[in-house]
């Protein structure tokens, strides 16, 4: 049987291999021909895999993620030739679940980016629009689910980076609760906020993929136990207690066409039974930002400390030790590596750690308490994912603060350590626009839920208008 | 001018602990493997390894600093300490900074007439470094061209305990450091042998005016590998400090590298560099809240400590002796060997002099025995007493054998011998008499071999003295 790999969900591919109506090998093929035909305009892909065998389902996997045997370069010079000894638990979990390594797809460098701009391999492109970025971090992973290079995929996001490509592109991920997914063996950009989490077609795919990866891990120790994890069904919204934070859905810089999608699908929320109310969150959007550029860099700054040339990766010779980590580092890291290092070495520096790491981590608290408190009122929080839709490749590259303001409306949760879910709800200028809904530490249950009634109240179709 | 000097004086001890694995990671820690045999992802720093802390590692640092009197934290901290170098995989350091494990304790060094009181800043936990191997073409380290990173070392737990500086002069510091290393051998953390590198110090030194609380300019002196050669820097460190500033000069901040194979050569200096390490709390790890019920049964797991066991001998012996069995670690053999029926002051003369030398693990001697041959050393021969003491940790030593193996003391018996020596030594004999009275030793040894070492060496020696005079 032909398989229709733009339309095809994990959940539908399951049950065709489990009916036997296909193969394990038919089912890989099939993506490797789709990539065989579109990766060479969306270059979603680092690296594609051989079919290791098995029946499970393929998936795609961020570069950040370490994959025993793969190519793992989170998009650096300095990964270039590293071949990890070890698989990250997420893989782990997901092999031990059947599921196979399909590639390995494009991000910003150390995930560092929102446009997949800055990985030292090329962008990737927009399914929707080739001529647009598909988002980033992980705007490989975005574009293989869009474009029908995997049923799904895993992303990771430190301050939107699994959210904001999936506005972008038009599907679903989910950001998950700080702690509830291993990052033992996800390379490290900022340790307090990265979270790996699924990327998929549909709620329902998202959801049984965070609770393949899910879950305590010995290795992490910041980690927990995880709620167990409830396949969304319901189409109703009853009792469902929905605020809206002015100041999310009324920032500088969201296109009305934005803002028209997103109202629309609170109004549908509401006629789905749902109670919608404003409220307020008055430092989260102003700080949040600030404070994520000064947290994030400032992990990073230690984190890329260990790309030294002597153990792994690249090395440039030098006359000494100092000359030769200078001269690894200086050809191996890309700008935005080297300007975050330099702001977060700035901001723990003896004298300024106060003014700036220690002040970024007290904001932090205070942005943490603001979504606490309303969550005492709300079960969900909702705004737009991000401020605009796809933006042309090339657009913001030279300005790096215009490129940080991407994430203004997906940091404050990150931030706070809570879950986010971006679910499309309609079209903007003909590009999709995504919803974002923010619970609670571990409801990741209500957010597939709430996510859940509305994706099929809204009924979007997820397949690139030019690709169907 | 004529100022009396008071030395300041503090310290700052690395213990590495004999846990089964190292701090971060499931690796064995112990020596002997070849190079980076024992090392995973999370010890090598590969890229995505995470670290998690060995509770074994907890409970002995906190159990530490309840014997050093400290409070043990509610909230516990790890943070990293940024720096490159290639021994340091991660690039950062796992230390602790602010929130230490243990913090504001003491020790009290006894001394013969009370105890100094040596305040205890913080007792902390971290990880320790691998080792760097610097190589040449040839092999051989001079004019070394390359470096190799043994990273069996890296990770392992290290124990850092740091003083407040209540430390006035070098003895007390040499003493200081060995009732540490007493009380971190007994607590089983670990085997501090300062020649293994398990237990090292680095020695803060500044001197001031007597009487004045000012901290001046210190020096660090570094590398020191024996308590006798702590001492000896801290003397020669204080002197010069004194010397700087009685000529009108003043001490720089500095770092003095001792080597440990070269005690003469003088310290290699280095301008102390403002480090900044951009310390913050490890990401990767959660805080460390130890429970009151494991502070109570760390507490109650730790016996009577080796400066309170100093005072409570002393009672008995002088100052000096109690204080050798102590930190010797021979004091509960001693104890044993009296409760056998052994005299006190001669047992703690035997244990401190040739039960030392004879190398004998205490924890394997019989003290019943032991007590049987203390009691009878006058009265068998001398070799006799050093071969059964160097036998005592045999398994089933029995002291009997020896106690048959009378000593001569009987002058009629040794008359004749000393006679026929001095007769067959004719020159060695004038010698003496005209004056050299070192060839008395030569005559008695002469005697001791003729008689296979059983003759009393007391008695010899005044015959051959009588007789040659």
């Amino acid at each position: 049987m032909t398989l229709d790999t733009l339309r095809l969900t994990a959940e539908e591919a399951d049950r065709l291999l489990r009916t036997k109506e296909i193969s394990g090998a038919e089912l890989f093929a099939a993506y490797l021909a789709a990539i065989g035909e579109r990766d060479p305009e969306l270059h979603a892909y680092l690296h594609v895999c051989e079919n290791p065998g098995g029946d499970g389902l393929p998936l795609a996997v961020k570069d950040v993620i370490g994959t025993k045997g793969i190519p793992t370069t989170a998009g650096s010079k300095i990964l270039e030739s590293y071949v990890p000894v070890y698989d990250a638990t997420v893989i782990a979990n997901a092999k031990r679940h059947g599921l196979r390594v399909l590639g390995k797809t494009n991000t910003d460098e150390f995930a560092m980016g929102s446009s997949t701009e800055n990985s030292a391999y090329g962008p990737s492109r927009n399914p929707w629009d080739p001529s647009r970025v598909p988002g980033g971090s992980g705007g490989g992973s975005a574009a293989a689910v869009s474009g029908g290079l995997a049923p799904w995929a895993l992303g990771s996001d430190t301050g939107g980076s699994i959210k904001q490509p999936a506005a972008l592109c038009g599907h679903v991920g989910l950001r998950p609760t700080y702690g509830t997914v291993s990052r033992y063996g996800v390379i490290a950009f900022a340790s307090s906020l990265d979270q790996v989490g699924p990327v998929a077609k549909t709620v329902r795919d998202c959801a049984w993929l965070y609770s393949i990866i899910s879950g305590r891990d010995a290795n992490d120790s910041t980690t927990v136990d995880v709620p167990t994890v409830e396949l969304p069904a319901g189409e109703r919204l009853d009792g469902l207690r929905i605020g809206v934070p002015k100041e999310m859905n009324g920032a500088d810089g969201i296109e009305p066409g934005v803002t028209e999608a997103v109202d629309r699908a609170i109004e549908l929320a509401e006629s789905l039974g749902a109670s919608v109310e404003e409220c307020s969150l008055p430092h989260s959007v102003d700080y949040g930002v600030a404070c994520y550029y000064l947290v994030a860099p400032a992990e990073a700054s230690s984190n890329l400390g260990r790309y030294d040339g002597v153990r792994f990766g690249l090395r440039e010779d030098g006359a000494d030790f100092r000359e030769m980590i200078m001269r690894t580092r200086d050809a191996g890291f890309g700008d935005e590596p080297k300007r975050r290092i330099m702001i977060g070495t700035y901001a723990l520096s003896s004298g300024y750690y106060e003014a700036y790491y220690g002040t970024a981590q007290k904001v932090r608290t205070v942005i943490k308490r603001e979504h606490d408190a309303l969550f005492e009122r709300y079960d969900v929080l909702v705004s737009p994912t991000s401020p605009t839709v796809a933006f042309p490749i090339g657009a913001k590259i030279d300005d790096p603060i215009a490129m940080y303001m991407n994430d203004v409306l997906t940091i404050p949760s990150c931030m706070a350590g809570l879950p986010g879910l971006n679910i499309p709800c309609g079209l903007s200028q003909g590009l999709p626009v995504g919803l974002q809904l923010v619970g609670p530490q571990f409801a990741e249950n209500t957010l597939f839920r709430a996510g859940h009634a509305l994706e099929q109240a809204i009924g979007f179709d997820g397949v690139p208008e030019r690709l169907r | 001018m004529n100022v009396a000097w008071q030395p300041v004086v503090g310290l700052e001890i690395h213990v590495q602990l004999k846990t089964q694995t190292k701090m971060f990671c499931r690796c064995r820690n112990g020596f002997g493997g070849g190079p980076n045999t024992q090392t995973c992802p999370v010890c090598l720093g590969f890229p995505g390894a995470l670290p998690v802390p060995n509770r074994r590692a907890i409970e002995e640092t906190i159990k530490l600093g309840l014997a050093l009197d400290c409070a043990i934290a509610e909230r516990a901290v790890f943070h990293r300490k940024n720096y490159f170098y290639p021994d340091l995989p991660k690039s950062y350091q796992i230390s602790q900074y602010d929130e230490p494990l243990c913090a504001q304790g003491k020790l009290v060094v006894p001394t013969a007439d009370g105890g100094v009181t040596v305040g205890i800043t913080r007792a902390h936990l971290e990880e320790d470094a691998a080792k760097n191997v610097h190589v040449a073409a040839s092999g051989r380290l001079h004019g070394a061209t390359a470096t190799l990173v043994d990273f069996n070392r890296g990770g392992t737990p290290l124990l850092e305990i740091v003083t407040e500086p209540d430390i006035h002069d070098a003895e007390t510091a040499k003493r200081f450091l060995q009732l540490l290393r007493q009380t971190v051998v007994e607590l089983g953390l670990s085997d501090a042998e300062l020649e293994k590198g398990s237990m090292r110090f680095d020695v803060n030194v500044s001197v001031r005016p007597e009487g004045s609380g000012e901290l001046r300019t210190r020096t660090e002196l570094k590398n020191m590998n024996s308590f006798n050669f702590a001492a000896k820097g801290i003397e020669r460190e204080i002197a010069r400090q004194i010397r700087i500033y009685e000529e009108g000069g003043t001490v720089e901040q500095e770092t003095l590298h001792f080597d440990p194979a070269h005690e003469e050569a003088p310290p290699m200096r280095s301008k102390e560099e403002a480090q900044d390490y951009r310390y913050f709390p490890e990401p990767d790890l959660v805080p460390v809240h130890p429970p009151d019920d494991l502070v109570e049964r760390l507490r109650a797991e730790i016996g009577e400590l080796p400066g309170a066991r100093i005072a409570r001998i002393a009672d008995t012996l002088s100052f000096y002796d109690a204080d050798v069995l102590v930190t010797g670690g021979l004091d509960r053999l001693w104890a044993d060997v009296v409760a056998a029926g052994a005299d006190p002051k001669e047992a703690a003369n035997v244990l401190a002099n040739q039960f030392v030398a004879a190398g004998v693990d205490p924890a394997r001697v019989d003290p019943a025995e032991l007590a049987k041959l203390v009691s009878a050393r006058a009265e068998i021969p001398r070799a006799a007493f050093d071969e059964a003491l160097a036998k005592t940790g045999d398994t089933g030593f029995s002291a009997a054998p020896y106690l048959e193996q009378k000593v001569v003391a009987d002058t009629g018996e040794l008359d004749p011998i000393i006679e026929r020596i001095i007769e067959a030594n004719p020159a060695q004999a004038e010698q003496y008499r005209g004056g050299k009275q070192g060839l008395l030793g030569f005559f008695v040894g002469q005697v001791m071999k003729e008689t296979g070492g059983k003759a009393d060496p007391r008695v010899v020696n005044e015959r051959v003295r009588a007789k040659l005079g």
